[in-house]
């Protein structure tokens, strides 16, 4: 994990992109720390604030040159719609860069990057990393409607290899992303897959993978109130190297895991095999 | 008994901190609440760990627990409501893995211990005895006593003695045993009296207070365990309120006056004073830490300004003053 640093951290930028938010933040020795995966809490209405609980968010870009991060979320409850209400110049506290990054092969990989939603943001980075190192992506982004997509001309910047998915037809395919997951695995012979959103799209990607023989790292979006391992709150059933599962906090043995070790159908329940299950009277 | 302060501000670098701990002290009365900075790897990376007074552990039982599926927490008004289910490896795993990197960096660790019977209480001090780091133990009353219907041991003053009783017995005479209560009993008092009968050194409080949040889309119960412990500052008044009815107690000659650790809410050295001028000899911060993991440090500075600012020299002259 990466070692945290609290700032606090000024507007530099709050504008729409599509249905979501593009927020860029400038704070003092943070963006340099971030590597692909890595991601940010922060408090909402400043140090009186009734909301506690702070708001994390998988970094987008980091730009060390000038200082800054850059997110994009959406408006999904008051923690969101107080943060939508900032304007550039306001000053938000900051704990970044958090949690385990994706895990990258070294040497060149042909990589299919699978998202859902903004949960595409952490993915560009990644992209640069490994054609960095030689190797070519593919991305398949996926969403409920075409507004909630996020960062498809980015994808295509990259590479011609882009699958674009709508639940409901508007754009793309139509469908979710899993469904040319296999197909595309195979057109672009990838050697890794990763994946980032919601659990029900982590599940099915890891799934498909692992019956392709294919690695697969997968990037959880848990309800964490701290961000930085205290609360307890985002864990999820996770084999460990000794063949043991534990509850691990995704924010800080995750969020990033390999998609294999992650029990996605038991995530929201106590495994009976878990460490601990007996005490909770599960057998 | 506290004095008068003197008149004027003080300069807060002369505010003498020593604070009172079980028998002995403390060099400055911040610890952190249990549950709230887990084994203290975290926290550490934004504040040197041997600066507070101590550092209270997650609740360690004597063998692992998984804890409760999720979700495990809601969001409330100033506060949240949190339903872990105490998730832990046990207490071999922490003496063996967590204890001996907390005293390489000094830290003060006040060990919170539970059980589902009054053995594995005393289980786990047992356990603790001797081990370099560790200055008391925090018995964390509010785990559902098996033997006794589930009921949980803090409801009820004999149980609450048995665990203090059991505990002390076993525990190395030099380390306190502080009894964590809870505010959701008819009265506190009656079991911080039974505590303190039964060999508590300290007491802690007050634990979460019991809630129960409703999701309104699934119009289920929002926590896999349906009710959770509520913390933050919305139950501060709630804890300032214990903590000067015990105290209060103690003056009396109720019972015999021990050292309190004060807990609920406290998320500036402002609300770390109430407490003090309650009757606590130290506090606890906790659910401020997710919000700013800094705030342990953040509330010793300012709790040190706030008693130089209203002229009192020595921490223990502010203890219980409102009181006065």
């Amino acid at each position: 994990m990466a070692h945290p640093l609290q700032r606090q951290a000024e507007i530099v930028e709050l504008s729409p992109v599509g249905g979501h938010h593009r927020l860029v933040l400038r704070a003092e020795g943070i963006a340099e720390r971030v590597l692909p995966g890595h991601f940010v809490a922060v408090a909402v209405g400043g140090p009186d604030s009734s909301m506690l609980l702070r708001r994390s968010f998988f970094i987008h870009r980091a730009d060390p040159t000038a200082e800054t991060i850059e997110v994009v979320f959406a408006e999904q409850g008051r923690g969101t719609r107080e943060l939508a209400r900032c304007r550039p110049g306001d000053t938000l506290d900051i704990v970044a860069p958090l949690g385990n990054a994706f895990s990258v092969p070294s040497g060149a990989v042909s990589a299919l990057l699978v998202a859902g939603g903004y949960g595409s943001a952490p993915m560009f980075a990644l992209a640069d990393l490994i054609r960095a190192q030689g190797g070519s992506v593919g991305f398949i982004l996926g969403a409920a409607t075409g507004d909630r997509l996020f960062g498809v001309e980015e994808a295509r910047a990259l590479t011609p290899d882009v699958l674009v998915t709508t639940e409901d037809g508007s754009v793309g395919i139509r469908g979710r992303v899993t469904l040319p997951l296999t197909e595309a695995m195979r057109a672009i012979e990838a050697g890794v897959v990763y994946a980032c959103g919601p659990t029900d799209l982590l599940e099915a990607v890891a799934e498909t993978a692992t019956a392709e023989g294919v690695r697969c790292f997968t990037a959880v979006e848990e309800d964490m109130a701290c961000g930085i391992g205290v609360c307890m709150t985002c864990v999820l059933p996770v084999v460990g190297d000794d063949g043991v599962s534990r509850f691990a906090r995704a924010c800080v043995e995750g969020p990033c895991f390999d998609g294999s070790r992650v029990r996605w159908d038991e995530v929201g329940t106590i495994p009976a095999d878990i460490e601990g299950a007996a005490a909770m009277g599960v057998h | 008994m506290a004095t008068t302060p003197r008149l004027g501000a003080l300069d807060p670098a002369a505010v003498d901190l020593t604070a009172p701990f079980g028998g002995g002290t403390l060099p400055n009365p911040v610890s952190t609440a249990s549950g709230c900075a887990g084994y203290g790897r975290e926290i550490a990376k934004f504040q040197p760990l041997a600066e507070l007074g101590s550092i209270t552990t997650r609740t360690i039982m004597p063998y692992p627990r998984a804890g409760r599926a999720t979700p495990r927490m809601a969001e409330t008004p100033s506060g949240m409501l949190n339903g872990i289910g105490l998730q832990g490896s046990g207490i071999e795993h922490f003496v063996e893995h967590e204890l001996p990197w907390l005293a390489e960096r000094g830290a003060r660790v006040l060990v919170s211990i539970a059980g589902e019977r009054v053995e594995e209480f005393a289980e786990c001090a047992r356990l603790l005895n001797g081990r370099p780091g560790v200055i008391g133990l925090e018995a964390n009353l509010s785990c559902p006593d098996v033997d006794n219907r589930g009921l949980v041991f803090a409801c009820n003053p004999a149980t609450s003695y048995d665990v203090v009783q059991a505990v002390r017995e076993v525990a190395d005479p030099v380390l306190p045993v502080y009894a964590k209560l809870t505010a959701d009993v008819t009265s506190i008092t009656d079991v911080a009296k039974a505590c303190v009968k039964a060999g508590a050194d300290g007491l802690s409080m007050i634990n979460t207070l019991l809630g129960i949040v409703i999701d309104t889309d699934t119009l289920r119960p929002h926590l896999t365990g349906t009710s959770g412990g509520l913390s933050g500052p919305a139950i501060r008044p709630v804890a300032v309120r214990c903590v000067h009815q015990v105290h209060a107690a103690m003056r009396a000659g109720e019972f015999a006056a021990v050292p309190i650790l004060g807990m609920g809410g406290i998320r500036t050295g402002l609300d770390a004073l109430q407490f003090v001028l309650a009757g606590a000899s130290g506090v606890a911060v906790g659910t401020a830490i997710f919000n700013d993991p800094s705030a342990p440090l953040r509330v010793l500075d300012e709790l040190r300004a706030a008693l130089a600012a209203r002229g009192f020299a020595e921490l223990t002259d502010a203890i219980g003053y409102a009181h006065q």
